[in-house]
Order: structure tokens, then sequence, then C-alpha cells
């Protein structure tokens, strides 16, 4: 499996993504965002940091960089597209996933391990995992509650675009179990397709015991399926 | 033009003596950017005139130092043809006039003296310190400091991993931000600053010069008073990604062949960063001023010198170099300028619309800056106290929970979840333990250990054990999570040095620390000195932050210190007196702020710390935690907290020598976990290497000690969690 990621000014978990890839043998290019055209992949990441500073909307900017066109005509095309934290952030300004991610309701950066509930594990991202399985990642954003209208909202229940949710221990979804204020506690959702899916927690952060856990690793290889 | 007289002088922050001595130092008056050179260049920030002679005592080598004081930043060899880099400044004056800025441009500062040297930054640490919860401004200034080093750090992409904080009311004026960090690069591609070749161009590169930070380096030398805020614009603005795109711009031309020699603006800017690199290389510069990437019109040679803008380095390039270099700068949209050359006038000239306003030799800028041996007195360590009488009626059950609730002793997750700790995915401890271990990146075996670490109240009650106590401090941190201590770098926080008594606290500190640096085979590689830490005259506890670094061969064998499992033997390894005084209990809990610190042992701290790293290397021990404020109760609860573990512990002791054992303060020692299996070879290890212990309990499911006290884990982990929520809330 090939996989393209793409570094804008200011990305800070690139080389993090790449060496996860590359842990599940994937191999990996950096493309730079001011290319005009990207070697043929199998997967395209959007990956976590601050690109371009993120001093405008988190992810404004790199949405309009050169080589998001190619990034989205991949994804048109049905490749796969991952977008991690701040890759996120750039998916929802892009279009290709619905709503956006405001500044978490207690107004700080967060990074911390938290439970997810598997929603969906019918996306080739989420299908090592069980359903309502309990996984723990880290989050690490300032802007990462996810929100969306209520037609919105339907529309991602119905169709089960919801593949993530923040849980506590005892897989209860509420208040108390979100850490960032994000509608129904939403953490990932994937697009119609089912070949784009946006994620806050980073999956590149634990595929490791000495860094903390290995439930990261679930995401890479259900792409490996 | 103004007139230089000297009224503008001593508003420079310059004596009339100093004045003078320019004067015959050039020859004659200097103009107003002379001046503004001179005063940026002799302040105390800059020059070190106060502190210079007796920063000159202290160990600086060992086999493993590549570079001590007087870089960047300093170097220390962990083999395989990698170097750690690393070092800790202060950003105490800024931060408090302005807490997100002055904090976020303390970090930004620390990461370019270590980029600046060839490392790609691995870890920030930090110390900070405020004034007592209760005093009206220490909400925001903890609330903006937190977010600016979170704000800075986390846009970077470095992460944060370890550090401390203290509330004391004696930084209700003058609060303390020190941050460290370090970097990894290749023993052969270490970057220095000194400027050689007559003929080679000097190039600016990063983000334009701006109107602020104009004298910060001087407001930084002086007290405050109650004017402080009027001096706002002084504080820099830090742009976190224009330094993350410097990093990576300056790394990649780290890799061709093009560099002489470069150095970060840092204080007194432009000023500092071309009269350091020309005075290293003995060597003279001309800049043209003209050529100065600028923020806004109309700035005068005066405000470009004096600028503190931040993200911006200052390289001497090998000649012909020059468009190599900019592709890389361009690539990345910085400014790249080439605004002067390298001759052998010896002298800093710099032209502005084709006139010379300045022209002084480099050697009066660095060379002859003023040096003072100021007037100290000796601190001698106060007489014991008595104690016993103000420790008979305590109650045990609400102490232990008013020490785990109180500010300091509370879990400090609220501060290191702002910050990013994990980002570049080498964080393989995270912040509350012992000390931060950080894998070098590539090699999975090596990995780098860190603890920032300082007692000021022991400083405070008597310099030289307080400074000895923070080196040592350190050594424990280290120890206790299985690595090597190698080095370390300080950053030295007091008063106004001009007043013998502070003065005599910081020879104190510096007497003390040299005895356990040399003794631990522990030098100083790096660090800085800031004083006039005082407000309407009343001066801070003298603070002398230490920032230790260790070397982990085998990353798997890491001890944590949280417990393992239930029923395993729980170790104390060192000798417990019972100490007292200046602890936790009496200074923070009773307000007893009088009586020595414990005292310390180097033997011993040396032996036992010798005795950890070759039981955790062999395996013989589950966790480790080292003793330090709050005793021995602490310690055990601390690693009860983190495991949800409990233990039994067997003091068989009356009152007051059971206050004693469990709030003591004695120095050198550890708590370790030990299964039954390891338990002969444990304790056959420690005979032989002639090591203190005993054994006081066994984990558990619940905290019982001597029968007679028992605790509720989740609640006391619930108190432990929840101050720093409700007081931020």
């Amino acid at each position: 499996m090939k996989a393209n990621v793409i570094v804008f000014p200011g990305s800070n978990c690139d080389r993090d993504v790449k060496v996860a890839l590359e842990k599940f043998q994937i191999q990996t290019t950096m493309v730079w965002h001011q290319e005009n055209e990207m070697p043929k992949s199998d997967l395209v990441v959007l990956p976590g940091g601050f690109s371009y500073g993120d001093y405008l909307r988190c992810g404004s900017m790199a949405s309009k960089s050169n080589i998001m066109n190619e990034v989205i005509k991949h994804a048109n095309k049905g490749g796969y597209l991952i977008g991690i934290c701040n890759g996120f952030q750039i998916l929802t300004e892009t279009g290709l996933l619905p709503g956006a991610l405001l500044r978490n309701k207690k107004l700080k950066f967060i990074c911390k391990y938290v439970n997810l509930l598997i929603e969906n594990n019918s996306t080739p991202f989420t299908s090592k995992y069980k359903k309502n399985e309990k996984i723990k990642i880290p989050i690490a954003h300032n802007e990462g509650n996810y929100f969306a209208d209520e037609k919105t909202l339907n529309e991602l229940q119905n169709n089960e675009q919801i593949v993530l949710k923040y849980c506590d221990e005892n897989l209860k979804i509420n208040d108390d179990s979100n850490p960032n204020g994000s509608c129904l506690n939403i953490a990932g959702i994937i697009n119609k397709n089912k070949n784009v899916i946006g994620m806050m927690p980073h999956p590149e952060r634990c595929v490791e015991n000495i860094l903390g856990g290995t439930d990261g690793s679930g995401i890479f290889q259900s792409l490996l399926n | 033009m103004t007139e230089v007289n000297l009224d503008l002088a001593v508003q420079h922050g310059l004596t009339s003596k100093e004045y003078e001595k320019i004067k015959v130092l050039i020859g004659r008056n200097p103009n107003f950017t002379e001046l503004g050179i001179f005063s940026a260049m002799w302040n105390e920030h800059c020059s070190y005139k106060s502190s210079r002679v007796w920063l000159g005592t202290l160990p600086t080598k060992n086999d493993r130092v590549i570079q001590g004081p007087g870089e960047n930043a300093g170097v220390i060899d962990i083999d395989d043809g990698d170097v750690a880099i690393f070092k800790i400044e202060s950003h105490n004056h800024p931060s408090f006039i302005e807490p997100y800025q002055g904090a976020a441009t303390g970090v930004g500062g620390i990461l370019r003296d270590v980029f600046t040297m060839g490392a790609r930054p691995i870890a920030n640490l930090n110390a900070i310190r405020f004034g007592s919860p209760d005093h009206p401004k220490t909400k925001h200034l903890l609330n903006g400091v937190v977010a600016g080093i979170a704000g800075y750090g986390n846009c970077i992409g470095v992460p944060t991993v370890g550090g401390e904080v203290e509330f004391d009311s004696c930084y209700d004026g003058n609060i303390l931000v020190n941050a460290m960090n370090i970097g990894l690069a290749k023993k052969d591609k270490v970057f220095y600053s000194i400027a050689s070749g007559v003929g080679n161009p000097v190039i600016y590169v990063g983000s334009k010069t701006g109107r602020d930070g104009i004298h910060g380096a001087s407001m930084a030398s002086q007290e405050f008073d109650s004017d402080s805020e009027s001096k706002k614009p002084t504080v820099q603005v830090g742009d976190p990604f224009a330094e993350k795109l410097l990093l990576e711009a300056c790394l990649e031309l780290m890799q061709t062949d093009t560099i002489v020699s470069i150095q970060d603006m840092g204080a007194a800017g432009l000023t500092s960063s071309s009269v350091e690199m020309a005075s290293k290389g003995n060597i003279g510069i001309e800049l043209n001023l003209n050529k100065v990437p600028c923020r806004e019109t109309g700035m005068t040679p005066y405000e470009m010198m004096l600028s503190e803008s931040q993200e911006r380095m200052l390289i001497v390039l090998k000649t012909g170099k020059e468009k190599e270099a900019e592709k890389i700068f361009k690539k990345w949209d910085l400014d790249f300028s080439v605004i002067g050359i390298l001759n052998n006038s010896k002298n800093l000239t710099l032209k502005y619309d084709n006139k010379t306003v300045c022209d002084i030799p480099i050697s009066a800028l660095a060379d002859e800056a003023p040096k003072y041996e100021r007037e100290w007195v000796e601190i001698k360590k106060p007489e014991h106290t008595d104690l016993e009488k103000k420790l008979d009626n305590i109650n045990l059950e609400q102490t232990i929970k008013n020490l785990l609730s109180h500010p300091n002793q509370a879990d400090k997750s609220w501060v290191w979840e702002q910050y990013d700790h994990m980002v570049m995915c080498d964080t393989a401890q995270f912040p509350g333990g012992d000390a931060a271990v950080i894998r070098v990146h590539g090699n999975n075996k090596k990995a780098i250990a860190a603890s920032v670490d300082c007692t000021p109240r022991y400083c405070n009650s008597h310099p030289y054990t307080g400074g000895m106590q923070a080196v040592c401090e350190t050594y424990r941190n280290l120890c206790a999570v299985g690595a090597e201590p190698i080095a370390i770098t300080n950053c030295l926080n007091f008063g106004n040095p001009e007043k013998p008594e502070i003065m005599g606290q910081f020879v104190g500190v510096i007497k003390g620390m040299t005895e356990a640096c040399k003794k631990l085979n522990y030098p100083v590689i790096s660090g800085n000195v800031s004083l006039y830490n005082e407000t309407n005259g009343v001066g801070i506890n003298p603070t002398p932050t230490i920032g230790g670094v260790g070397l982990i061969k085998d990353i798997s064998k890491v001890k944590s210190s949280r417990f393992k499992n239930k029923n395993n033997n729980i170790y104390i390894i060192g000798e417990t007196i019972g100490h007292l005084e200046q602890s936790i209990l009496c200074y923070d809990l009773l307000h007893l702020k009088k009586g020595p610190p414990p005292s310390i042992d180097l033997n011993d701290e040396f032996k036992n710390g010798e005795a950890i790293r070759s039981l955790i290397n062999e395996n013989l021990i589950e966790s480790c935690h080292d003793i330090s404020s709050g005793g021995l109760i602490l310690c055990l609860l601390e690693m009860s907290i983190a495991s949800q573990i409990g233990f039994k512990l067997n003091t068989n002791k009356k009152l007051l020598d059971r206050v004693k054992f469990l709030f003591g303060e004695d120095q050198s020692r550890y708590i370790v976990e030990v299964d039954d299996q390891n338990k002969k070879g444990f304790e056959k290890k420690l005979v032989d290497l002639n090591v203190y212990f005993e054994n006081i309990g066994k984990t558990s499911e619940k905290i019982n000690i001597d029968d007679d006290l028992k605790f509720d884990l989740q609640e006391l982990s619930k108190l432990n969690k929840e101050w720093f929520y409700k007081y931020n809330n």
C-alpha cells in the first residue's frame, strides 16, 4: 500500500504519521503543499499541526493550498483520505466533510488519552475494531469541538457516518465524557462514500506500548485489509 | 539628533561611572545609537556584570561535555555520534507584565538557542512560580503563562514534557518563568557562533524587525515598581508559526555546506548577536541597516539595533553561498537579506543612508563590559528551632489530606494537559513522574531523561545547602528512572545584587552547587542569570532552577513511579532522621518558616543514586520514586494515586516520631517496590553496596498506616486532583 502525507507550513505531526504508516509497511511519500501533483497513492493523509499557524479559522488557509485540488480529486475518485486533528479541520473547510470544529468548550488546549467508542466499524478505516468497542487514543487540540446543525447531525446518524464518539471507561456517552463540547460527543466522522474520514484523536501517537498504548494501530491495520 | 549626556545615559540604565568609561573607551561622546548599543550590551542581562566573577567558579567539564557555557547552549556526548544540546533561560520580567506573550517568547527564545546549534528540539520543560493563590494577580498570571507556554510549544510541535509549578507569596510581585529546551544533533554537525573569514557575508533571516521589545533586556535588568504596567511595550510578541518555518529552514540549510557560524537574535536583538559573534571571532563587522527587513516604515538605526522582535537569526555564510541559502529561506516564505560583511577592523560599524551611524571597537562592547565584584555577606545556617510543642496536637488524618490538596502538592494535570506532551511520538514517560523520558528518534533503545527542580525555601533558609539540594534533586530524579545523570543547565533567579545579603545568597548558592556538581561529576554546561527580581524592594526567595539531563541506554528498563502490583514489598532507601524544619509540613501547612533545611551528605547522594541505577539495570525493582518535598508520606501517596494501588505502612512509631517519619524531608532517599521473587537479590545487592534500606510495608488494596490511619484512595485522588480545576473555574 502507498500513502502520501501532505506537508503544509506549520504541519507538525507529518513525521509522526510517516513513522506510523511505515511501521505498518505502508510506503509513504511526503508531498509539499505547493506541489500541483502528487505520486499515485491509495491513501492520502492530512496530518495534525498548525497549518499556516492557524491564525485564521483552523485549516482554512490550508484548504486553499495548491495541492488540495489534487487531494480533492483523489477523494472524488474514491481514494482513501484521512484527516487527523488539523487534517480534520482542513477537511471540513474544503467541504469534503460536513460541520465545523469550534474552540473547545473550556477554551483550553487539551492533550490527553481519551476513551473512544467505535460507533461504526464497517468503514475501511475501522474494520479491525469491533462495533461498540472502547479504545484509548490521545487528543491534542484547541479546536476540536465538533459542530453541525440539526439536519446535518440527523443525516450523519441516518447514514452511519459517525465513526468515533468520546465516552467514559464504562462506554457512557454524556457531557462528563465529552472533553471538548462536541455535538453528540463526535470524535470522528466519515463521508457518505466511506472513503474520507476526519478524526480529532491521533492514532499515530499510540502504535507502540512505550508511547502509552497501541489502540491506534487498528486504523492502519484496517487500511491494509 | 538627540543630545547624549549623563541624564540620557542614566535613563538607559547606565551609571555615571559606566558612562565615563564609555567615553574613555571610544575617546569621544557616543551618539544616540551608540549609547543605546552600549546600554544593551552592558546591562545585567547581557553582560552578567554582577555574576560573571562567581559563574566562573562552577565546574563545567566532564568526559561527556563537548561544549560548556559561553555558546548558545551546552553540548554533551550521548554516544553513537549523537549529542544532546540544552539550556534553560528565564523570562520572568516580561511574563509578569504580559503573561501570555512573556511566557510564549520565553519558550521561543530557548528553542532558538538550541536549534541555532544544529539540533532538532525534542523536549520543552519549564519551571514556573507564582505568588500566593489568594493574590489578586495570581490566577490571571497562572492562566496566561500556562496558555503562553502551550500556545508556543504546541504550535511549533515540540513536546512539553516536564517541569514544576509552585506558589509562594514571595513571588507575589515577581513571578518566575524559566524555560528549558533539549535538542538532538549529530556530533559532526554542531554549529557555533564564532564569526570568521574576512569578506564573508552576514545574513539576516526570519521575521521582520519591528518596534517591539525595544529595551527588553534593560527592563529585565531593573526592579519593578508600581509603574510596571507601563513597561508593556517592552514585551515582545511571539509567532510560533514563523519559528516553525525558521526551524525547518535552518535545519535544511545546515544540511548544506554554506554556514560559517550562526546565532539567534535574542535579548538585545541585532546588537548582541552581531557583537557576540564578532567578539568570539575577534573580527570586525559592518552592517548596512538599510538592508534590515523592517515591519514598519521609518525605523531608526537605534530602533533596529535594539528591537527584540522574535524569530530572527544572524548567519555568517561562506562567500558565494548566498543564492543557495536564499533559495531555502524563500521556500519557507522567510525574509533573507545580506545585511553586512566581516572585515578586519575589529569594530562594529553601522551604515544607514550612506552615513556611518555607529563605529565602536567590539572589545569595548564585549570584553570591556563592566564586571563587578559585588559586596556580599555570608549567610549562615540558622539554628534549630523547637518544633516539638507545636506538633503535639497535630491531627494526622487531616494533615495528610491538607498536604495532598495544597496547591504545591496538588496534581498538576490541569497544567500539563494544556501542553502537547506527546507530539514527535518519542515521549516515553509523561509529565507527573520523576523525570521525563524521551526516546532518541530512530533509536529503539536509547533515551534522554530530564528533570527541572529547585526548593527555594531551602535556598532562602541556607543558600549553600539550597544550591546543593537543587542539583541533587535533579540527580535523584534522573536516577529514579534509571538514567545516568550527565550534566545540568541552570537558571539563577535572585533579587537585587547590589544588596550584600542578596549577593550573599547568590554566592552561597553557587558554592553549594559547585560542591554537588563536583562530587556527582555533574557539571554546568549552560544557563542564565536573572537578577533584580524585586518589586518595591522586596525580593524573591533565591531560586536557582536546575535542569538535569541524563542518558538511558536501554529504554525497556525504565521505571516509573507508579506501583505495579498489590502485595509487593515497599522499601525506603537512604536513612530517615526526620528533619522537619523547612519541610512542606512546617512551611506551607503550619506556616513555621524558621530553622535550617535538611542537610545533604553528598557521599550518600552519590552512593544511593548509583544503587538505584544498578537495581533498575538488573530489574530488581518494580517502581521507584524519589522522596522530596512532602516527605515519605507524599511520596507513597503519589505512587498510590498514580496506580490506584494502596499500601500498608508500618512505622512502629509514636506521634512525634511518626510525624517526623512521615513528613521529614531528609535527603538522598527513594521509595522502591520489590516483588517477593526479587526480595533476596534486592537486599543482598544493597548490603553489598553498603546502602542503608528499610522495609516499611507492602502494597495493598487500601491505604493503611499502622492500622489506625486509613484512607479511601478514591477520596484522596479526588482531593489531589481537584485543586487546580476548582481554582481556575
